[in-house]
């Protein structure tokens, strides 16, 4: 490795690549930069491009440039992360991002619980809707709804205290005694451990429901009564 | 007072975004709001269309960000409303050639000029959608009442949580009262109720406003016409009035509940 490349370094992101620029003085910084791009045109050819700039401070006209530059090789800057706040502020009043990927706690989410297994319960406050889906190691409250198109995977029990319309799938990994119960059940699919059950008829008066397996080893919903 | 930035769109394609953007475009400027449109439908472009402006495209939004033109330059005005004026989408090209980032800077230098953006997202929820968010100070979400409109709309406000943008607000778009009268149509209530997010507009089906898509003269224009009518009542709920629903049936139970959950902020 030259030493140009040493003052910065690049990495992949999910949707992008992210820069990271040492303390060296900007106009080596921006000029190592600018060299790598040049030099792996294909690589950086369509890129969105975060830069992290540790403490340096950057003015608008600095930073305009930088982007305009960028911009010429094909390259879209979308974020510049700065501990620095005249920096964080320079970019904001570019329009540009100052933090990346915000994590997307909606989406495809798994909490690991390590060795505390099903006796732990993850309790999630809100609607679950279309495409979130929540894998967690013990049990899975919810008080809101889960709508069509929302999935729980849970190695416990599965309780929604609200309406159940997506997919539920208690007893993951195989506890054939986990349940699922409802204050309203009409799911799109329901599984507990390895034994599944299409849509259940939505009920003209809706009434809280368990479900478990029972003796001949199908899933079964009854009301779900204290005791 | 800087312009409010409002998005609309709706996961599933062909559920009346771009219509219902010309739509409260032109009942907004109507009643004397300054509004610039945006085609955010990079590569499909149509609001154009729509709005009958067509044949003036010089410039669009892509050579404003690419530095082509001047913004002003790409803004075309409207013929009737001197008030409203469109940036077209450009139709070579495809969504990566717009970033959030651009978006964000475009918006920023309209913000002055106008009371109101509107920006038309693009079906779906990858590249342009999140163009079309970007800048966004409010988001309208349209949906049919059919269960995979009403699907998709679900997913897209699930995003927009996540994205800090706020649950948005609801058009139920081609409504048809005998239909859901006969239980062979989702009924508002069942779409809110799925939902639950605040209700700005029903607008029922109404054969005008294909009429008016395809003659480039939105049917917000058109005075005797319901599904104009439930635009401009919109377009007066943007503006902050608090206007009644339509009643499109004569069930007043069912209305009556309607405009309870609308009038829940």
């Amino acid at each position: 490795m030259n030493e140009t490349n040493s003052l910065i370094q690049i990495k992949g992101l999910r949707d992008g690549l992210l820069v990271s620029l040492d303390d060296a003085p900007w106009e080596e910084q921006r000029a190592a930069l600018l060299t790598q791009v040049d030099g792996q045109p294909a690589f950086f050819q369509g890129a969105r491009l975060a830069l992290d700039v540790s403490s340096q401070v950057l003015h608008v006209n600095e930073m305009v440039a930088l982007r305009d530059q960028l911009s010429e090789r094909g390259i879209s800057l979308w974020a510049v992360i700065s501990e620095s706040p005249t920096t964080e502020k320079t970019a904001q009043l570019l329009g540009l991002a100052t933090r990346i990927s915000k994590p997307r706690p909606e989406e495809g989410r798994k909490f690991a619980v390590e060795d505390l297994g099903e006796e732990t319960a993850l309790f999630l406050h809100r609607t679950l809707r279309s495409g979130t889906r929540i894998e967690f190691s013990g049990h899975v409250v919810v008080l809101g709804d889960v709508n069509p198109g929302a999935e729980i995977v849970s190695d416990a029990n599965v309780m929604v205290w609200g309406r159940l319309r997506g997919m539920v799938h208690a007893g993951a990994k195989g506890n054939r005694k986990a349940v699922i119960c409802a204050l309203e059940l009409s799911p799109m699919q329901l599984r507990i451990a390895d034994e599944v059950s299409a849509a259940l008829r939505p009920q003209e008066n809706p009434r809280p429901e368990i479900v478990r397996i029972n003796k001949d080893g199908k899933l079964q919903a009854e009301l779900w009564s204290p005791g | 007072m800087p312009a409010q930035v409002i998005t609309i769109t709706s996961g599933k394609g062909g559920v009346g975004k771009t219509t219902a953007v010309a739509n409260i475009a032109v009942a907004l400027a109507s009643e004397g709001s300054r509004v610039v449109c945006i085609d955010g439908d990079i590569g499909l472009r149509n609001l154009d269309v729509i709005l009958g402006l067509e044949n003036r495209i010089v410039y669009d939004i892509v050579d404003v960000i690419e530095g082509r033109c001047r913004l002003k330059q790409a803004m075309i005005r409207d013929k009737k409303l001197p008030e409203l004026y469109l940036i077209p989408a450009a139709q070579t090209r495809d969504k990566n050639a717009v970033s959030p980032s651009d978006m964000n800077r475009l918006i920023k230098d309209l913000r002055n000029d106008f009371d109101f953006v509107l920006i038309d997202s693009p079906a779906g929820i990858e590249r342009g959608f999140k163009n079309a968010i970007a800048a966004a100070d409010r988001v309208l979400i349209v949906t049919n009442p059919e269960v995979s409109a009403v699907r998709d709309a679900d997913r897209v406000i699930g995003i927009l949580e996540s994205e800090e943008k706020g649950p948005g607000s609801l058009i139920i778009n081609r409504l048809n009262p005998t239909l859901v009268k006969n239980h062979d149509m989702l009924s508002a209530d069942d779409v809110l109720d799925l939902l639950a997010i605040e209700l700005i507009g029903i607008v029922p089906e109404d054969e005008n406003v294909i009429i008016g898509s395809n003659r480039g003269a939105p049917v917000a224009f058109d005075t005797k016409s319901r599904a104009g009518q439930a635009f401009r009542n919109i377009a007066k709920r943007l503006r902050g009035e608090t206007v009644p629903f339509l009643n499109l049936d004569s069930n007043d139970g069912f209305w009556q509940r309607l405009q309870r959950l609308a009038g829940r902020k």
